[in-house]
């Protein structure tokens, strides 16, 4: 595979082709906020907090660096003063629905985002999709997927696999951003499935 | 529900995942909805997983997860619908039906669904019943349109 030079915050690096500009990044350790990003999981683009500025010959765009392939010779910047606005409202917007999420909290002191920006609906979920996609792409289990769409859009599991597999998985619940993941988990296993028997014990 | 008849229509489509939303389309336009079971047969013939199913089958309003009527009505309350009295022909087709859009009757006769735009603002204000466009509505015609259905 052909290698590839590019800028990154004023520091040449070299990827090879194929690669994100995040990868490239996190190669020249030079540090980009993610939240839906995953080493192991393929490139999803959901949250734009990966944001970054790249100049191609002259003319600069926005981009998101974790779907964002490097090529030869652009130049990046992770940090500039219209990225961190952007980032500011992302994570406020965010906020709005998963206002005490201890990722989005320290990335919100990082960029002085104010919690309180925008008027509360807690969906507690940012559609970040990490749940579903590792629950598809890692265990292979299809335990969890999205429903509808838009503003209505939830994640869900299935009752009947959840009931077999989640509780001797729960891979996904450390990733979620906000607590919701395991909240949905729970209300699914007390409406959907009876809760297993051994865990009454510590009560 | 027929089985038999959710694999004929599968089989159709040769059984591939990527005609996942055409067998979809066939069985929602058979049976007006889509069942469960016939989810758990299209998920397992087609090797897509259920969640994947569900996600598409919720994201399109073409599909319903719900039984729906056997006719469905369609009232468009676009601009020029708007304009031209479509608020009057919903509330005619309302309280022929007894119900609201969005909802179905107990009998499965009718689903009622209000639309953005049918194309076809000339013929304003438009009713479609199953596909069929009636233009140029009043109350009293709508009333009559209905009549013709079972
Ligand atoms: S539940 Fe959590 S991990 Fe799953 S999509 Fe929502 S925020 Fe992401
Ligand atoms: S990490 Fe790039 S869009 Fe979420």
């Amino acid at each position: 595979m052909s290698e590839i030079l590019l800028q990154i915050d004023g520091k040449e690096v070299k990827a090879t082709e194929g690669m994100t500009v995040l990868a490239a990044a996190q190669s020249a350790e030079i540090a980009i906020p993610t939240l839906c990003h995953h080493e192991k999981l393929e490139p999803f683009g959901a949250c734009r907090i990966c944001i970054v500025e790249v100049e191609v010959r002259g003319w600069t765009k926005l981009v998101v660096s974790c779907v964002y392939p490097v090529e030869e010779n652009i130049i990046v910047r992770t940090r500039s003063e219209k990225i961190d606005r952007i980032r500011k409202t992302i994570l406020e917007l965010l906020l709005a629905h998963a206002p005490d999420s201890p990722e989005l909290q320290a990335l919100a002191g990082e960029y002085g985002a104010d919690k309180d920006r925008f008027e509360k609906e807690a969906s507690f979920c940012i559609h970040c999709g990490l749940c579903v996609r590792y629950c598809a792409e890692v265990t292979k289990k299809n335990a969890i997927g999205f429903v509808d769409r838009g503003i209505r859009k939830e994640i869900s599991f299935i009752p009947e696999i959840a009931s077999k597999e989640c509780n001797d998985c729960k891979e996904c619940f450390p990733l979620c951003p906000t607590s919701y993941l395991q909240a949905a988990f729970v209300l699914t296993q007390a409406l959907a499935f009876p809760y297993p028997q051994q865990s009454y014990g510590d009560c | 529900m027929d089985i038999d008849r959710i694999d004929q229509i599968i089989d159709k489509h040769h059984g591939e995942a990527s005609s996942l939303i055409q067998v979809l389309l066939d069985i929602q336009s058979e049976h007006h909805w889509l069942p469960k079971e016939a989810l758990d047969r299209v998920g397992e013939k087609l090797q897509v997983p259920l969640s994947r199913i569900q996600h598409i089958a919720t994201f399109y309003k073409a599909f319903s997860l719900v039984p729906k009527g056997r006719h469905e009505v369609h009232i468009c309350v676009g601009t020029a619908c708007h304009v031209r009295g479509a608020t009057r022909i919903l509330d005619t087709v309302e309280e022929a039906t007894g119900i609201k859009p969005g909802e179905t009757d107990l009998d499965l006769k009718y689903s009622l669904e209000t639309v953005n735009c049918l194309g076809c603002c000339a013929l304003g204000p438009v009713l479609e019943v199953d596909g069929k466009v009636h233009g140029k509505m009043s109350p009293v015609k709508t009333a009559d349109v209905l009549k013709n259905y079972e």
